[in-house]
């Protein structure tokens, strides 16, 4: 960055044309749409005051639903980093029949609406579904339970997880496999030792992306968890029961809660790439 | 004489362990319930689920989730085009930060997203009492369904396009113009065609997250049936009153409608890879 510090006229100029427009309507479009609603966010629950606010907060409700969406996503997240892992070395390491469908098939998560996997799921892990059925024959019951918003947020946050380790994987190269091979370390060594710590970055930053998707999760998650207050009631449908209920304030200090959580991340990822590019 | 295994390759053993605990996975979490949207759809037979789709409410659904979809598209993806011009041909300082700003929505949550455009547009919000004297309804209508397709979907297609055009830099743009080209020529001439495979693969992620967009449009649409229902709340309405014929008939719709974007997502990979971002090439 030479031109900082130089006087206007000696900075490079700009040779392409569109830098104001483009950059102007940028601002505006984000600014509008999601700036400005988000302000509207932030400001609202001050309405009631700092203690107001609190008290609001620390209901038993209000902390049981936190409680369940940011512990069961955290729990998700570990589940689908470990099988994300699993697929991610499967689809780039081994070849095999039917490798082309399941690398396709990871992306449905994304592709499916909420609401299809919601009923779905619901239908299969319900007391005479095909899952639920046989879970039920072990006395485990998912459906209508905190297990069942496990079970949605597991299903979609794996995508997260495995598109974010699959491209590092890939690109990984075998040089230092190979070197540690010729040392004599055997092949679970060499996993443990040298893949694995490579992929570290790429396994912290889909666990991020993957918790991020979980902990907002709403459509797939109320059709499977029953929704008992306190129990299996996550904080994205305590939002809706209190704006029915026109309680916007109560509602917006919850949405402030996850908003800051989602800010956290975005600084843990943005955290996480600068140390992913100083490693390589 | 014995194939001797490379030193980097994986024991068989461990590569059948590894393999089957992927398929596995997959099969269960991901295979199973795709599977049981089409088996229960067609629990009745083919008549009864045509009957459902083809019911007056569900045709409305199915058409107000396009007319959305139809406005929300097309204005990401003139953001996104602009966001990535901006970014990737000129320099400014806080780049980054508009970055990681344009990226927001993908981790608020989707009922954060409808909630904050109730502060702003709802009878207690911002703007509500003025709406309120002029008649203008913005929630509980398209122009909210809308509003809250626009922002789930917001980072589609500019977060594509962006490490695109970073990547393929400005020399060709530079000459283009250098050469007497106008700036919309040089877009149309230049740019369009280095982007266009990457530009339709966004497009595609943003529509099929806009038709099955639920949580953000659920707390902006007031559920009003045949009105302002989008198909996934058509989807909830129908399960919710126990037809799951016609609920899962909808959803196989949508499902239909995954696999298909699935399909056309793998393709580009496939066939474009190198006119892509660089994180989907395989």
């Amino acid at each position: 960055m030479s031109a900082i510090g130089l006087p206007l006229s000696f900075r490079r100029r700009r040779t392409l044309p569109g830098f104001r427009l483009s950059l102007g309507f940028t601002l505006f479009y984000l600014t509008t749409l999601v700036l400005v609603p988000l302000l509207a966010l932030v400001i609202r629950p001050w309405s009631l005051g700092l203690d107001g606010f609190w008290t609001a907060m620390t209901s038993p409700r209000v902390l049981s639903a936190l409680r369940l969406s940011f512990g069961t996503a955290l729990a998700a997240c570990v589940i689908d980093s470990i099988f994300g892992l699993i697929i991610a070395w499967v689809l780039v390491r081994y070849r095999f029949p039917g490798k082309g469908l399941l690398d396709a098939l990871i992306d449905l998560p994304f592709a499916l609406p909420t609401a299809v996997a919601g009923i779905a799921l619901s239908t299969l892990y319900a007391p005479n579904g095909w899952i639920g059925s046989i879970l039920m024959g072990y006395g485990i019951k998912v459906a209508y339970t905190p297990w069942g918003v496990l079970v949605a947020m597991t299903f979609i946050a794996l995508p997260f997880t495995v598109r974010t380790i699959q491209p590092v994987l890939a690109e990984l190269g075998r040089d230092s496999e190979e070197a540690a091979a010729t040392l004599g370390a055997t092949r679970l060594q060499i996993i443990a030792r040298v893949a694995l710590p490579m992929l570290l970055p790429a396994i912290l930053t889909g666990a991020a992306l993957a918790f991020a998707r979980a902990v907002g999760e709403y459509g797939s998650i109320i059709f499977l968890a029953g929704n008992l207050p306190g129990i299996s009631e996550i904080a994205p449908l305590l939002i809706v029961i209190k704006l029915e209920q026109y309680d916007y304030a109560g509602a917006a200090g919850i949405g402030v809660v996850m908003l800051a959580a989602s800010f956290l991340m975005l600084l843990a990822l943005n955290a996480l790439q600068s140390w992913a590019a100083k490693r390589r | 004489m014995k194939k001797l295994r490379k030193p980097t390759e994986d024991p068989l053993l461990l590569k059948l362990l590894l393999g089957a605990i992927a398929i596995a996975f997959v099969g269960l979490f991901l295979v199973l319930p795709l599977a049981v949207v089409f088996q229960e759809a067609l629990a009745k037979g083919l008549g009864p689920a045509l009957t459902a789709i083809s019911d007056e409410d569900s045709v409305a659904a199915i058409r107000l989730s396009l007319t959305a979809a139809a406005i929300a598209v097309p204005l990401n993806t003139v953001f996104g085009v602009c966001a990535a011009w901006a970014i990737a041909k000129f320099d400014f300082p806080g780049k980054t930060f508009l970055v990681t700003l344009i990226d927001l929505p993908f981790s608020v949550s989707p009922v954060v997203a409808g909630l904050i455009y109730v502060l702003v547009f709802g009878a207690q919000g911002w703007f509500g009492p003025y709406l309120l004297d002029h008649d203008i309804h913005i929630l509980f209508a398209l122009p909210g369904i809308v509003l809250a397709t626009v922002f789930v979907t917001f980072p589609f297609v500019a977060r594509e396009l962006i490490p695109l055009m970073v990547d393929q830099g400005r020399d060709e743009e530079e000459a283009a113009v250098s050469l007497g080209a106008s700036g919309f020529q040089t877009f149309c001439r230049v740019t369009l065609p280095n982007i266009k495979w990457g530009l339709l693969y966004g497009v595609l992620l943003c529509n099929a997250r806009a038709l099955g967009e639920f949580g953000a449009v659920s707390v902006l649409s007031g559920h009003i049936r045949g009105l302002t229902n989008t198909m996934p709340l058509h989807v909830q309405l129908l399960y919710d009153n126990y037809d799951y014929v016609g609920a899962f008939a909808v959803a196989a719709i949508l499902a239909m409608l995954a696999l298909v974007t699935l399909a056309l997502k793998t393709l580009l990979e496939w066939r474009y890879a190198d006119e892509l971002a660089a994180s989907h090439r395989h």
